[in-house]
């Protein structure tokens, strides 16, 4: 494998880790975050000083991040899930361009300059057993009593509450897992780019998260991971139209958001058991039409 | 027979508006209570009052004897009150069975961590869950629907729907309001029965707001009337009848 295709690959599998976490809290609870990178960032930087500063193991190093972004989480949670709907989502803008912020003016850690000498610890095969583990965790939270009531939440609000869900408790649940999930994406980062920058974890950081999450489908694991990858891949293929690059990419996003308006994988989940149905219902219909064809025969020999 | 729910005092001002003002009554323990009045009497604002979703001006509310005055929503329905809505609230995208296995979730008790590992107990428990959702539903004459999403059950079903949804959490008090809007006479009939038989199957009180006085007289064994967030009356349904008080204020004067 060329080390080119090898690392958009990798890339694909840390944005895809992120989008996993971020899928949770606004595909299934119903949340928009505009802050996300801020959470990469507190577990890229958290990662790095254990490995770099202390010492400690890259799986140590990872662990803390997600840990430290988590713990943020809860405590910008605390503070902001009270807020309905596009105000939540505006308190998470504020505080990752507040983190990217405090990371610029933070000499310790690099400051503006960024932070080099990362040792180069992530590679192909842990991010894609990370990404195979998010998944598979994600996917047995979503469907478990925990991941229905984060639905609820998303469906109905109210409903919700007096069906005894208690809605603050599981929006904070959410948050609190996709921010560790984006604290695992960013440690990983930082071990792939050796060098982390505050300017890496901007807003533009965190759009980029929620337009993949959109337009791989709310609501939809498989989506997501198609959504990551199809969208680290294409601002890559399309080097060769060099400055039209950004046009290009934001102009497919336009065209499938118009074509499959509930996004890639719209609510559809791929798995063995929907595969199986699907195919089923193909081959119902062929054979309902064989017999349908059957019958006509029988009838236009009737009929002569 | 004894009180299940008491309320007393109740008063709810929005600003300088009473919704609600000094109104007491009592739900007998396993019996069908009817709220009735004219449109902005306060009927649903009661409600809300009960389930915690408005805090209360003033008064109390008592459950089991036990004072449950502004309870978080939540935990009303812990405590064993469910409700109904007026204008329905369902989880509208997703199937019949979702609907009611999400409220199911009251009845399991695995953690975090059992959800995220797929532990035994997690298995164990999410058994039972679908099994309970499975049963209410057949109870409820919906099995055949369960894969059908909320939203596009016709509305005498949502409407079935959200109270399998409100059975779920297995209440000892079940609010239903205005079970009966926007149904047709038959519809309206298969919905009394219904009342009755959930009431006598599962042990339940219930609190029906409703509009159809015919339905109100033939299923209620109490009723109490409200006009301008007050109570005007309180009785059997034959003395409602022909209390002369509500026939004016509420039946408008005129004969029955």
């Amino acid at each position: 494998m060329s080390s080119y295709l090898e690392g958009i690959i990798m890339l694909s599998g840390i944005n895809l880790i992120a989008v996993l976490g971020l899928s949770l809290l606004t595909g299934f609870a119903g949340l928009f975050s505009f802050g996300h990178a801020g959470f990469m960032a507190i577990g890229a930087y958290a990662a790095a000083f254990c490995t770099t500063t202390l010492h400690l193991p890259f799986l140590v190093g990872i662990a803390v991040g997600a840990a430290m972004a988590a713990g943020s989480s809860w405590l910008i949670g605390r503070a902001t899930l009270k807020l309905k709907g596009d105000y939540f989502c505006i308190a998470t803008l504020g505080f990752g361009e507040a983190i990217r912020l405090i990371l610029d003016n933070f000499q310790a850690l690099g400051g503006a300059r960024g932070w080099p000498g990362i040792p180069p610890a992530t590679t192909i095969w842990n991010i894609l057993i990370l990404d195979v583990i998010g998944v598979i965790l994600l996917a047995n939270i979503v469907r478990s009593r925990h991941g229905r009531n984060m639905i609820a939440v998303r469906e109905e609000e109210l409903a919700a509450q007096v069906a005894g869900i208690n809605t603050f408790k599981y929006k904070m649940m959410a948050l609190i897992i996709s921010a560790a999930y984006a604290g695992v994406a960013g440690g990983l980062l930082a071990h792939y780019m050796t060098f982390i920058q505050p300017k890496m974890f901007s807003m533009t950081k965190s759009t980029e998260l929620t337009i993949i999450v959109i337009f791989g489908g709310l609501g939809s694991i498989s989506g997501s991971v198609l959504g990551a990858f199809v969208l680290t891949f294409l601002p890559e293929l399309l080097r060769a139209v060099d400055k039209w690059r950004l046009v290009v990419y934001g102009l497919a996003v336009i065209g499938i958001m118009i074509g499959r308006p509930r996004g890639l994988m719209g609510g559809f989940e791929l798995t063995p058991s929907s595969m199986r149905k699907y195919v089923a219902d193909i081959k119902s219909a062929r054979s309902a039409k064989a017999a349908q064809k059957a019958e006509d025969a029988t009838l236009g020999k009737d009929g002569l | 027979m004894s009180d299940i729910l008491e309320v007393r005092g109740l008063t709810k001002r929005f600003g300088g508006l009473a919704a609600v003002s000094e109104v007491d009554f009592s739900v007998r323990q396993g019996g069908i209570t009817g709220l009735i009045g004219p449109n902005g009497a306060g009927k649903t604002t009661i409600f809300n009052l009960i389930t915690g979703v408005y805090k209360v001006t003033s008064g109390t509310v008592t459950f089991e004897g036990k004072d449950i005055t502004d309870t978080e929503p939540y935990l009303v329905a812990d405590i064993g009150i469910t409700r109904t809505f007026q204008n329905i609230r369902l989880f509208k995208n997703l199937t019949v069975f979702d609907n009611v296995l999400t409220a199911c979730h009251a009845s399991a008790g695995y953690n975090l961590a059992d959800s995220f590992f797929r532990l035994p107990r997690f298995r164990r428990e999410e058994k039972a869950l679908r099994e309970k959702t499975l049963e209410l539903l057949t109870i409820l004459g919906l099995e055949d629907r369960k894969d059908a999403i909320a939203n596009g059950l016709p509305y005498g079903l949502q409407r079935r729907l959200e109270i399998t949804r409100a059975l779920a959490l297995d209440p000892r008090l079940l609010l239903l309001d205005e079970p009966a809007a926007g149904m047709n006479p038959d519809e309206t009939e298969q919905l009394m029965r219904l009342i009755g038989d959930i009431r006598n199957r599962f042990k339940l009180s219930v609190l029906v707001i409703e509009h159809h006085m015919d339905l109100v007289m033939r299923l209620c064994e109490h009723i109490v009337v409200l006009n301008f967030g007050q109570k005007l009356a309180d009785g059997l349904p034959d003395a409602i009848r022909g209390d002369k008080r509500v026939i004016e204020a509420y039946l408008g004067g005129g004969d029955e």
